[in-house]
């Protein structure tokens, strides 16, 4: 029988400190298995800083790989609100990616604006169906939601290698897993000479939407009390089914914006493994923030920056990429027995003790 | 008297909110000690320093004279410490033979079932009971989980039990029986801390009494000082009262008419049979009955969150049964669920945020947008009115204690001028002080047209509060009864399914 005494509200402060030497820890036990592998600590740190914080151009390079973390934890977030578990945010970035793709290469337009938009709004109708299907399945036949939406991640992913290895491969593409590169109409634009498109903007937007929605709107309102007891929920007249199905949607939907932008703002074509595990890392960043939105925003941060350093790993020193998810699970590893200890404050009393 | 724990200047603070101050006091071995004191007094918590499930800021405590430090139940439980809790902590899955085994303290690493089963059957019979060691948890009755959760204590030898409201759910039989069970405890030496709002069953099983007010010690009284006037005057500054003096009588119009219903529960078995009742305007109609004879699925029944499948409900004369107009007048209605942890509120959302979960979609409070001023304006309102003790601000409504819960959807339930309020044991769990203010609040509602169906097991609070008082029993209406014409025991016998008697 474990039983805990949870700490309470006002130890916020305390809560995000753990959390920062738990990160701090995870870096540690990194750094002391990269000293193995033979490679300079002061001279790696040296390198990630520069990679990360060197320049405006690497903090915007930073901030590129933050743009689709952020996107899919909002859109998880949405969900995990609902204690709603869409696992599938993956896939729904790559069925963003897809629909945006389509209208790219096969719709002629000529206005930049208009292309963006129907982009925009072809990624979240497809990654908002795409969703919406686990939504639908769990309101009619109660089927589990996590399954589904895990499921078809896989799905999503296969389609799209599918298809660019085949129907949308780019004929002159020397036969990589490509489709045609974009026309500039069809490319986010960037801010002066960097990488850093304005997909950037939309994912803050979507942000402040979310806390609006979440914490100041009715309808969020709702959405936490049937979080937090469905049968309270049903009691006060909530309607639970159709916001499972909303909520789907709408989680679907959002984490697809981060298949848009990641190809219309940066790959510029779709192509085989779009993503790095942005929608995975997303459920992390929604879990270990709280779904709360200052929280989400710091954490998708340093989770950027993680994957940043993966690329400094790999670009530098020729750590193989295996070696750099196995850091990123250390880096999970501690973060997640940090949060354990930070909320179980009698248990590791015990520890100590027994 | 030998002394088997000491407590000394026990304090204990959440963030800025002090739960416990400097509380001291001895238990006996062989005694049953009360801890008496209102809904957030911090019963709950100084009970959870005693078994180490939370830990104090200061102050020691000495078991069998030796000084102890406890971090944890198993610690306790190690120095003959256990704790049935307040809301139980029994896995519902699991038959009642893997959750005995699941507590017990020292046991083999390869379980030989037939053994325990007859350590545990043993322990059954010396008690008397009679419960399937292979049913799942959650066939059992409260009354039955009661015991599971008791024996847990016993099969690890603990010498110190804690019972933290343990007869809130039982039925006065079941009480009766618990307390044979203690006195048989007592016997044997043990030591029992109970925790309980009822007055008259404290006097009755208590060797002495500690009052707890606002976190500290106000008194300690020993058994020939036990005097209900008095106690309850230590305990929340009031004289109980026999009986209201109504200056409101029921209209002659009838407002709800029930006509041969009827429900099935859960399991599918009928729950409500033939049953007929009616309920005037502004009437306040007592229900009594034993737990467990269809008073459930008549409130739910009522409250919409179960469809009759035979029989007729009209309001005003208006069909209601089902479709439109039940949904309808279920908007009208005002329900204090039993169960309030499962129901009645969202845990993890503030006291404000579960006040307005009736009216949130009202104007002046959302629409849109939520309307945080006008929702703490409101909500600030109720708290003050119903004197709702939430410790920390903001924190999860499922951090304040049972009575103060209660509380908060008692206060919201009734802040919407209902026409008619269905209640279920609505002031279990409240001290004596919050009963008499929530019977307060329906006379006071009573005057302004509401109706009331009080359904409650406790015959002293129907006698109280009641115009007439209906018996329930198998499912089905008894009679009624004007609580000045009828006595207690005959009542009593109707709701054991003995119609005359003479
Ligand atoms: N873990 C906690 N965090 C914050 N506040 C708490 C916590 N546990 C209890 N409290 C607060 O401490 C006060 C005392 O609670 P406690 O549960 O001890 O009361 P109680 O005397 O058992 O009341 P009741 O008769 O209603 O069960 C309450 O105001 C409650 O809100
Ligand atoms: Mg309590």
């Amino acid at each position: 029988m474990i039983r805990i005494e949870k700490r309470i509200s006002n130890s916020q402060n305390l809560k995000s400190l753990a959390k920062f030497f738990s990160f701090v820890i995870g870096i540690l036990i990194s750094l002391f298995f990269l000293k193995f592998l033979g490679i300079g600590l002061i001279d790696l740190i040296k390198n990630i800083y520069y990679d990360a914080f060197g320049s405006i151009y690497s903090f915007t390079e930073l901030l590129i790989k933050m743009v689709p973390l952020l996107i899919c934890s909002i859109g998880v977030s949405f969900a995990f609100k609902m204690k709603l578990w869409n696992i599938g945010s993956e896939g729904q970035l790559y069925i963003g990616a897809l629909a945006s793709s389509l209208i790219a290469i096969y719709i002629p337009l000529n206005s930049h604006y208009l292309m963006i938009f129907l982009m925009f709004l072809a990624a979240f109708i497809a990654g908002g169906l795409w969703s919406g299907l686990a939504g639908f399945l769990k309101v009619k036949l109660n089927v589990n939601e996590i399954i589904v939406t895990l499921l078809m991640n896989y799905i999503a992913i296969l389609i799209v290698d599918y298809l660019v290895y085949g129907p949308l491969k780019d004929p002159e593409g020397f036969n990589f897993p490509y489709s045609k590169k974009f026309t500039d109409i069809a490319k986010l634009s960037t801010f002066g000479d960097t990488r850093l498109h304005t997909g950037i903007v939309l994912a803050i937007f979507l942000l402040i939407l979310y806390y609006i929605l979440m914490e100041k709107s009715v309808w969020g309102y709702e959405v936490r009390v049937i979080g937090s007891n469905p049968n309270a929920a049903r009691y006060a007249g909530i309607n639970i089914n159709k916001n499972i199905l909303i909520i789907m949607i709408l989680s679907g939907g959002v984490s697809a914006l981060a298949g848009f932008t990641e190809v219309s703002g940066v790959l510029h074509r779709l192509q085989h493994s779009i993503s790095p595990g942005y929608g995975y890392t997303a459920i992390i960043i929604a879990w270990l923030s709280n779904q709360n939105s200052i929280g989400i925003l710091f954490s998708s941060l340093f989770m950027a920056l993680i994957f940043l350093a993966g690329d400094t790993l790999q670009l530098n020193y020729q750590i193989p990429i295996s070696m750099v998810n196995a850091f990123q699970g250390i880096l999970l590893f501690t973060l997640l027995t940090g949060d354990f200890f930070i909320n179980h404050k009698i248990t590791m009393k015990r520890r100590k003790n027994a | 008297m030998e002394k088997i724990l000491e407590l000394k200047e026990i304090s204990k603070k959440f963030g800025n909110f002090q739960a416990n101050k400097n509380i001291s006091f001895d238990l006996y071995k062989g005694e049953i000690l009360t801890i008496l004191g209102e809904n957030g007094a911090g019963k709950s918590t100084l009970m959870n320093i005693i078994t180490g499930f939370y830990r104090s800021d200061d102050g020691e405590i000495y078991v069998n004279g030796k000084k102890v430090t406890l971090t944890s139940p198993k610690d306790a439980i190690k120095h003959g410490i256990g704790m049935v809790h307040q809301h139980f902590m029994l896995v519902k899955n699991l038959t009642v033979f893997e959750n005995l085994l699941v507590a017990l303290k020292d046991k083999r690493f390869i379980i030989n079932k037939n053994r325990y089963a007859n350590i545990f059957l043993n322990i059954f019979k010396k008690f008397n009971l009679n419960i399937d060691l292979d049913l799942p948890l959650w066939k059992l009755s409260i009354g039955e989980q009661q015991w599971i959760e008791i024996i847990k204590l016993l099969i690890n030898d603990c010498q110190i039990l804690i019972l933290d409201e343990p007869t809130t759910l039982l039925t006065p039989q079941e009480t009766e029986f618990l307390f044979k069970f203690l006195f048989e405890l007592k016997k044997e030496g043990k030591s029992i801390i109970f925790i309980s709002h009822k007055i008259k069953e404290v006097m009755e099983v208590s060797d002495r009494i500690v009052i707890l007010k606002k976190g500290e010690v106000v008194s300690i009284l020993n058994k020939e000082d036990f005097n209900e006037n008095r106690i309850s005057h230590l305990m929340v500054g009031t004289v109980l009262k026999n009986k209201y003096d109504k200056d409101v009588k029921p209209s002659d119009d009838l407002l709800l008419e029930i006509s041969n219903l009827y429900a099935k529960n859960d399991k599918g078995l009928a729950d409500l049979q033939d049953f007929n009742l009616v309920v005037r305007k502004s009437e306040i109609l007592g229900i009594a009955g034993i737990s467990g004879n269809g008073q459930k699925a008549l409130a739910e029944v009522l409250t919409g969150l179960k469809d009759p499948y035979k029989g007729k409900i009209s309001l005003n004369g208006i069909d209601i049964t089902y479709g439109t107009a039940r949904q309808k007048y279920i908007h009208g209605i005002a329900h204090i669920p039993e169960d309030r942890k499962a129901m009645g509120i969202a845990p993890d959302l503030t006291v404000e945020e579960n006040l307005i979960l009736k009216n949130f979609k009202d104007k002046e409070l959302g629409g849109i947008l939520l309307n945080r001023k006008n929702i703490n304006r409101y909500a600030n309102d109720l708290v003050e009115k119903f004197n709702i003790q939430y410790g920390v601000k903001n924190a999860p409504v499922r951090l304040l204690s049972g009575g103060n819960i209660q509380k908060v959807i008692i206060a919201r339930e009734l802040s919407e001028n209902p026409t008619i309020l269905v209640a279920l044991y609505p002031t279990r769990g409240l001290d004596i002080g919050s009963q008499e203010f929530i019977h307060q609040t329906i006379i006071e509602h009573q005057k302004k047209g509401m109706s009331t169906i009080y359904i409650s097991e406790d015959l002293d609070e129907l006698f109280k509060i009641s115009d007439r008082i209906a018996v329930i029993f198998r499912g089905k209406n008894m009679g009624y009864f004007e609580p000045d014409n009828v006595d207690k025991k005959t009542i009593g016998k109707m709701m054991g399914g003995i119609i005359k008697d003479d």
